[in-house]
């Protein structure tokens, strides 16, 4: 079994008036692309620097390749970052900032060129290696601070909401970037971000954050396909949460009274008691204008309140009995065109699997 | 585990008692002079080093002393004529440079600054070669209405427009600078507004800017209000025999040595301008929130 | 911002109170003694403006050559020893607590708005002979026995040299240079610090590598703002420097209030305003460069 590269215990970290991380324990495997994601706020920046050593140590470890970070001040830990706003020095030609952690920690100068021309390679900047920071374009500003980072050889390489100050195009883009560049050092990133999406596409495992603690770790898929919670399915992609009390539990799965769906039956493994909440996602739902046949699944009558379009998509939002509102992923192809007209009657119905409970 | 071994973070320099320790040495340092010519300024001893008992007598001494008083009037009268003016000047100085674009306006704001920047001799011999060759040119007309304009200007206190004219020409521009600091914030649609429904510039101007600008007249009236009671270098080459201020007065005394009426009359000064600069900086202290 | 011509009569309202006033009190003046500086005194009143130079030559005999270059070592000494206390003061009131950063700030400019006169005053009662810091260090030099061992107290003579007029400078321009200082050092990106920092640098490394050079537009500023005055004070050496401690100030203000010969100190004010024109320019030029670099 491998060593984790970095392991949290029990960290916490209190600002007067406010936990800003809450005893949090997690491990990071080696070359893992790790994701702390979650809304602004929860903790994630906080928790990151403080592997860093930016921020005044808190109470718990952090174990960085086996050696506890205690004590360790930021410019000795074997871990570099990319900053939110990159930092990259405005005074010093990209070159020079690529040099620059390698000259103060006594790298010998013969051996800083050849690795800085190497670094600079990497992220495709060699050619504006002379540059002034304010001769480059956000994107390439963030290729100089990576390649600064890079170019120490660190154990764990830390990003800042890196691509928050990019526009959307560039941030597509910088996303392939980011994880073909983890793929060919083999290094592991941790990556701190907002945008869902983001954390989806790129890492192998997230940490979803709330209020200081990590509500689930898990990969994209199961994080999407399974979450642990109410706030994490709420938070990663759109769902629909349907309140609903437990009525019994048998071998076919969870009996329970759904507002606005009636009595239905939903197949689940672990236990359920009590109030819960019945989650399905958007595109899980079909819409039909006739009424689905009984015993195909759980639906529910409504009438069309919005359309929303999206070219190959369309999000409907359908009100049902009890003030129930569903949204619908619909594809705009033929069966959908005369569908979808704001106060029409429809029928919602999806399959008694998709339904995940949420205890919480 | 639950260690806590470092307080301060890698940035927390606020928090180094060394920097601590050297801040609080400068400040006493700073103060200490000060705070010892007001304390000794209510000694009842003449060598002030040994506090001797509390006394308001050098107090009474300094305002029984007619000339000491009489330049401190000139002061007083010197700086409240110059508030006035440079304010008004000021204010439209920087009214101008911020709303219009006009050619060599950056020659403009440079030439606007130098009296902020040249050293005050340079600005006080300038002053004084001016004056005398002016002086020279009047004494020739015995009659006619320029020997009269001379003997109205030597009433009081318009004797005292000389050395106004030039405090109002050091602080002038820098009512212009905070005034205009403050025009800065100013969303210029409310103006284009305004004349949308209806008001003309005067009316524009004086329901919809000044209101807005007023805390920056009033911080710039306090500072050249201060400035001008502060001025000793340009006042010592202007003044003459009949229209000494008090820092004149004061110089002149100083060089004789130090006594406790000195530091009483200063004390009173120092309260003066304290007073104007803390309400100064009160009006200016808003204007960034708002901005 | 509208053009001139949209509105002539604001326009005219605006800039002729402004542009008269300083054209007669201030342009016109210095016109006069720049007219003066180049001209010859022919009687004790009379001053015909001839074009000569010799005024500028006669600066440069050696007995005010020395007078000059110790005007410019004296502001230089006092200049760094401005930097040297106000960098870290500046520096540590931005990186205290937010609301203590106003009341803090004010404490430091606070002294500036006494008058110069009276704080120079307030110098000379602590540092004289018979002063308050020489009481002092009678009374410790007797509370620690010396006078019975080594014999009286003899007070320090600290007034009326050149140390004198430096402490003095330093004293009335400290509060000065910290303000451009302050208002560099707040306005840095602490992220950069965090970087070199993170990148490695020691504390001390990430300040003179990273904090220094991207603070210089401030350190530029404060320098110039409080060297121009040093170099043309008169009020300080005059009191604090004795006879032996004059400056070009002093020389200036003789010329005029004394030896009455005013062409050759039209042409020593003249040479501080060329002094000054020139640190203006290295200014323009030095922020003018960092301000490419740093891209503000």
């Amino acid at each position: 079994m491998t060593k984790p590269i970095i392991s949290i215990r029990n960290v916490t970290k209190r600002y007067p008036g406010v936990v800003a991380v809450d005893d949090v324990s997690f491990d990071i495997m080696p070359n893992e692309f790790f994701a702390l994601l979650g809304p602004s706020g929860c903790g994630k920046t906080t928790l990151l620097r403080m592997i860093a050593g930016l921020e005044t140590s808190g109470t718990g470890d952090i174990i960085v390749d086996g050696h506890n970070m205690e004590g360790v001040p930021a410019n000795t830990r074997p871990v570099n970052m990319v900053f939110q706003s990159y930092a990259v020095f405005p005074h010093m030609t990209v070159r020079d900032n690529v040099a620059y952690g390698l000259k103060v920690t006594g790298v010998a100068p013969a051996d800083i060129a050849p690795r800085v021309e190497d670094a600079l390679e990497m992220v495709q900047m060699s050619a504006m290696a002379d540059r002034k920071p304010d001769q480059l374009s956000g994107g390439q500003r963030q290729r100089v601070a990576l390649a600064r980072a890079l170019v120490k050889r660190p154990k764990v390489l830390l990003l800042d909401e890196p691509l928050s100050a990019l526009d959307a195009k560039l941030r597509e883009h910088m996303q392939l970037e980011l994880a073909r560049l983890q793929q060919v050092i083999g290094i592991t990133f941790i990556i701190v971000t907002h945008d869902q999406d983001e954390a989806l596409s790129m890492a192998d495992r997230i940490a979803v954050m709330e209020k200081g603690g990590v509500r689930q770790i898990a990969g994209p898929e199961e994080l999407y396909e399974k979450p642990h919670s109410r706030f994490v399915a709420d938070f990663i992609g759109k769902i629909n949460l349907i309140d609903a009390t437990v009525s019994g539990v048998s071998k076919a799965g969870v009996t329970c009274v759904a507002n606005g769906l009636g009595t239905v039956i939903v197949p689940h493994d672990g236990a359920a008691s009590g109030s819960i909440s019945l989650a399905v996602r958007p595109e899980k739902l079909t819409l039909s204008a006739e009424a689905p046949p009984p015993g195909s699944g759980i639906s529910a009558k409504g009438v069309i309140r919005d359309v929303a379009y999206y070219g190959d998509v369309s999000n409907v939002f359908v009100t049902c009995d009890d003030g129930l509102e569903l949204a619908v992923n619909v594809q705009n192809d033929r069966a959908a065109a005369g569908l979808l007209e704001n106060g029409r009657e429809a029928y919602a119905s999806w399959h008694p699997s998709d339904t995940l409970i949420l205890q919480e | 585990m639950a260690r806590r071994t470092s307080i301060r973070g890698p940035l927390d320099y606020g928090k180094s008692p060394w920097l601590i320790l050297f801040g609080f040495v400068t400040f006493i340092v700073l103060y200490a002079p000060i705070a010892q010519l007001i304390v000794f300024s209510f000694n009842d001893s003449k060598r002030n080093i040994v506090w001797r008992g509390f006394t308001t007598k050098y107090y009474a001494k300094a305002w029984n002393d007619a000339s000491l008083v009489e330049a401190f009037t000139n002061s007083i009268t010197i700086a409240v004529m110059c508030t006035v003016i440079a304010t008004i000047i000021g204010t439209a100085t920087a009214l101008w440079l911020w709303r219009f674009r006009f050619p060599a306006k950056a020659a403009v704001e440079g030439i606007m600054a130098l009296p902020i920047v040249i050293p005050e001799i340079c600005m006080g011999v300038a002053v004084l070669v001016l004056y005398s060759r002016v002086g020279h040119w009047m004494r020739g007309f015995e009659s006619g209405p320029i020997y009269w304009w001379n003997e109205l200007f030597s009433i009081w206190p318009l004797n005292l427009g000389a050395i106004t004219a030039a405090h109002i020409a050091f602080s002038f521009p820098f009512v212009a600078i905070v005034v205009r600091a403050r025009l800065i914030g100013f969303n210029r649609e409310l103006e284009e507004a305004s004349k949308d429904l209806g008001a003309s510039e005067w009316q524009t101007f004086w329901n919809v800017v000044l209101p807005f600008m007023m805390p920056g007249v009033v911080a710039g009236a306090l500072l050249s209000f201060t400035l001008s009671l502060d001025d000793f270098v340009i006042t010592f080459f202007t003044a003459g025999p009949e229209t000494n201020t008090f820092p004149v007065k004061v110089y002149s005394l100083v060089r004789r040595g130090v006594s406790p009426d000195i530091n009483a009359a200063s004390t009173v000064l120092i309260v003066i301008t304290l007073v104007a600069t803390i309400i100064a900086m009160r009006m200016q202290a808003p204007s960034k929130s708002e901005g | 911002m509208e053009s001139w011509k949209q509105n002539k009569v604001v326009f005219w309202v605006t800039a002729l109170p402004g542009v008269v006033w300083l054209l007669l009190f201030f342009l016109i003046p210095l016109a006069l003694i720049w007219g003066m500086s180049v001209g010859e005194k022919t009687s004790i009143i009379d001053i015909e403006i001839t074009g000569t130079l010799d005024n500028y030559v006669r600066s440069f005999q050696a007995v005010y050559l020395k007078i000059i270059w110790k005007s410019i070592w004296i502001s230089i000494v006092s200049t760094a020893v401005c930097l040297a206390i106000a960098y870290p003061i500046a520096f540590g009131i931005c990186f205290s607590p937010a609301r203590w950063r106003p009341f803090l700030l004010l404490l430091v400019i606070l002294p500036f708005w006494i008058n110069l006169l009276i704080r120079t005053y307030a110098l000379i009662a602590v540092f004289r002979t018979r002063g308050t810091l020489n009481f002092t260090l009678e009374w410790l030099w007797n509370l620690a026995f010396l006078d019975r061992l080594v014999g009286p107290f003899q007070p320090l003579e600290l007034l009326y040299n050149n140390g004198a007029v430096i402490v003095g400078m330093v004293y009335v321009f400290m509060p000065f240079m910290v303000l451009p200082l302050y208002a560099t050092i707040e306005r840095l990106d602490r992220s950069y610090l965090e970087a070199s920092l993170d990148l490695g640098a020691s504390q001390w490394r990430t300040f003179f590598s990273v904090t220094v050079p991207l603070t210089m537009p401030g350190i530029v500023s404060g320098i110039i703002l409080v060297f121009i005055p040093m170099l043309g004070m008169f009020l300080v050496p005059d009191l604090l420097g004795g006879t032996n401690a004059i400056m070009i100030g002093n020389v200036i203000t003789d010329q005029f209030k004394a030896a009455n010969d005013w062409p050759f100190g039209a042409a020593l004010s003249f040479l501080l305003m060329y002094v000054t024109f020139a640190a203006l320019a290295l200014r323009a030029f030095v922020s003018a460069r960092i301000k490419g670099a740093v891209g503000v």
